[in-house]
This record gives structure tokens, sequence and C-alpha cells, in this order.
């Protein structure tokens, strides 16, 4: 049991069979949980692996699952989250671990990819602007959705991506669904096959972590929700 | 296949949601009234409607139990592919047969 | 526990799942016991002279409630899916789960 002016953090080292490590840091004024990770590693331990970049709340580089909640170091208090002083810190679920708390995102990126979570403009894209009106029903979906930066906190949060490595998962499918959205976008026919295969958006059973979690508010059970409706209207409503 | 498997799955448990409804009222009204076998029977004996109603029951089951296993078994264990297909079609002949045989033996 | 595992959505899913798999092993034995009236009422009656024991009336009270929960909380996925709508959480979850508990008790007081 720690006193109020010291922490006691297990931070978790090494690989897939790793183990905790436990720090105890001077707790601080108006302290974040990346403040405590980096004196960890600038003042405690050099081999100390993690990342960050902006340290604002704008990249979502610092990802981690800190006492059990995925959520952005940058934008976590101590005060908020820590237990009778005490701090436990994972690295994201669901994604090889590099070391430390740092995580491999190829696969996330690469269902982004598989999703066709990219915008195609066609063999012939207009030469001018598209007009497109911000209050149409099409734009204010993708609006919702738009914001999303690829930290990979939904991705850790979702049980469905940790029982079937088919499943493209919320971030992806996500940003399929702002694309389908995308008046400009002449990629839909492949778009719709890609997020109907069998790791398609049929494989979420709404549990809505990915939404809980969210650090930007976007809530991709809705988006995947409007993908179902959107697949079944191509499939048996024949069109668009 | 995903997307008729899902389109299927949930239609059927659209039909499922009013038949459901039905026969929990059904069997409700049947129990608080205290009916026998025999009593019951005789209310389903040569009933068409019951017959037809029932049929669709077991049909939608048919389809929507084996399609959720699938879902379960393929993120709760390692089986899948084809032998869990064929596993759960396999399931969903039963329904299939064991419902259509029951339905039979309080309608006939 | 894992804090997506004390999520609402979660419960609510694990709760769907998990009477979805007990109706299923259920049904086939359902299908049978009605099938027994294929040998008359008679037959029927004596088989169903066996479900007159507290332990089978509780397993049909968790079988009543499992198949209210399942329909209940699968109406909650279809809303979302097909109707848009954004989940009141908390209370449709236990609306979901009260309106199942309440047939389950109707069943077994009008057993009794």
């Amino acid at each position: 049991m720690s006193d109020a002016a010291t922490l006691d953090v297990a931070i978790w080292r090494g690989t897939e069979d790793g183990h905790f490590q436990s720090f105890a840091v001077p707790r601080r004024e108006h302290q974040t949980v990346l403040d405590v990770v980096t004196e960890v590693q600038r003042a405690h331990d050099a081999t100390l692996s993690y990342r960050f970049a902006c340290r604002v709340g704008m990249c979502g580089s610092c990802a981690m699952v800190v006492n059990g909640r995925p959520r952005w170091t940058c934008r976590t208090r101590v005060s908020e989250v820590a237990v009778e002083g005490r701090l436990k810190l994972e690295p994201l679920r669901n994604l090889t671990i590099v070391k430390d708390l740092a995580v491999e995102m190829t696969d996330f990126f690469d269902k982004w990819r598989d999703a066709r979570g990219y915008f195609e403009p066609g063999a012939t894209p207009e030469t001018y602007f598209a007009v497109v009106p911000p209050a149409t029903r099409e734009r204010q979906a993708a609006d919702a959705g738009i914001e999303c930066i690829g930290c990979g906190v939904c991705y850790s949060a979702c049980d469905v991506v940790a029982w079937d490595a088919d499943y493209l998962g919320p971030a992806a499918l996500n940003r399929a669904w702002t694309l389908v959205n995308d008046v400009r976008d002449r990629g839909q026919a492949e778009r719709m096959q890609a997020v109907a295969t069998e790791g398609g958006c049929q494989a979420c059973h709404t549990h809505m972590s990915c939404t809980q979690f969210c650090p930007k508010a976007i809530a991709p059970t809705y988006s995947i929700a409007g993908l179902k409706r959107a697949v079944m209207k191509r499939a048996f409503g024949g069109g668009a | 296949m995903s997307a008729l498997l899902f389109a299927a799955q949930r239609v059927s448990a659209i039909v499922l949601a009013f038949a459901v409804a039905v026969h929990l009222g059904t069997i409700l009204y049947a129990s608080h009234t205290g009916l026998t076998a025999g009593a019951i029977l005789a209310r389903t004996h040569g009933n068409v409607a019951f017959a037809l109603f029932y049929g669709l029951f077991v049909v939608a089951v048919a389809v929507h139990a084996p399609i959720g296993l699938r879902n379960v078994l393929r993120e709760w264990t390692p089986w899948r592919g084809r032998t869990l297909d064929l596993a759960l079609l396999f399931f969903s002949a039963l329904l299939l047969v064991l419902g259509f045989r029951a339905v039979i033996a309080v309608y006939a | 526990m894992r804090a997506s595992h004390t999520q609402r959505g979660f419960v609510a899913a694990m709760l769907h799942r998990l009477s979805g798999i007990a109706l299923a092993i259920f049904l086939p034995l359902h299908f049978l016991a009605l099938a027994t009236a294929l040998q008359g009422a008679n037959a029927l009656d004596s088989f169903l002279a066996l479900t007159r024991n507290p332990w089978v009336e509780a397993a049909e009270f968790g079988l009543v409630a499992a198949l209210a929960l399942h329909m209940t909380l699968g109406l909650r996925v279809l809303a979302v899916e097909f109707l848009d709508l954004r989940e009141k959480t908390a209370a449709l979850v236990s609306v979901c789960a009260a309106a199942a508990c309440a047939a389950g008790l109707v069943f077994v007081f009008n057993l009794g």
C-alpha cells in the first residue's frame, strides 16, 4: 500500500511472455500517465520502450491500456485513474507486442486497407471541386466518423477482434463507412464486397466497447450498423 | 456467403420475434388455465392454422439457431471452415426433422 | 476483470449469447418431448408427469426466461442495426432483463 506521495506503477516489460516491473514514482500535481511513463524511462530505467509524439491529445501515438482500460496516456490524469496510488500499464491488446508498451500496428493498418478504407477517385475524377452540402444525410454520416486518427484504442477494446482473426475491426470499418457516404468516391462496389467478407461488418455483435472507449467520441458501432444496412440493400435491394 | 448468412439470421430473427411472442403468450395462457396434455391436444388436432404457424416457427428456428451457433463456435473454439459448416447444416436438418415430427405429432 | 467486460453492451451480448446456446441445446429435447404425443395424449401426460419436480421446474423457469431474454436482447441488436437507434444503454438492457424475469416468474407461479 503506497502512501499518497508516491505512485506504485506496474509496467509490462518484454513481449508476449514478459512480466510486470514495478516502479515507485513521485506523485506530482496535474500529472498525466504519460508524464509518469516518461519519468520512469528517463530517471529509472532507460531501457523502457513506449510511444508518444504530440503529447497533447491529437496524434493517438501514446495509446495503451491503463488500469485495464485502453486510453491515451497524455490525456489521462493520474488523479483520475490511480486507485490507492496504483497504476498498471500494458500495451494495447490484439496487436503483437514489439517491446514493453510498444505494439506492432501493421495488422491494424492492413485491415484498414483490406476494408477499402481509402478514397477511390475512379478512372475519370472530377476536374473541379465537388459540391457537397454539409447538411446532407451522407455528409453528416461521414462527418460523424471522419475524425478517426487511427490510434488503435477501439481495436484494442474489441472482443470480436480478439476472438476472430479475420475481423476487420471497428476502425477500418468505421473508415469504410465514411467513404461509403462520400459522394465523390467511385470504389463503392469493391468496398461493399470488402466489408461483406467473412471478417466484415456482420461479425460485429454490438458489444459497443469501441464506442465506449474511443477518445474522439466516435461511435464505430453505428457506422458498422450503417454498413450492415448498406450491404443488405446492395445484396437484396439491387443497387448503388 | 457471409452476407447471405447474416441476412438469413436477421430475417429469421424477425419471424421468430413474432412467433416467440405468440408462443410465450400461448404457453403462459395454457399453464395459467392449467390445461392438461389431453386438453391441449384436443385444441391442436386438425387445427390447420396451428400447423402452419408452428411449421413456420420450425423453419425459422432451423435457420436461426445454427447460424448463431456458427458464430459462437468460430469465435470461442478453434473450429472453423467446411467441417463446421457441414456440422451445422446437419444440426439444421435435425431441427427441421424433429420439429416437423413434433408438429405432426400434435396436429395429426 | 477486463474493462470492456463490465460494459453494458458486452453484458447484454453475453446474456444474449448464453441464452441462445441454452435454447439451442434445449430445442431438440423439446421437440422430442412433444413428439411423445405421437403415442397419444397419455404418453405425453406420463412424460409430463416426470417434469413435476422442482429441478425441472427451475430449469423450465430458466428456459422461459432465456427465451424472453434472448428475444428482447435480439430486438436491441435489430434496433441498433436496422432502425439506426442509439442504444439508451443501461435503461434498455435492464428493461430487457426485467421483462425476461417477469415472463419466467409468471410461468413458474402458474405451475404451482
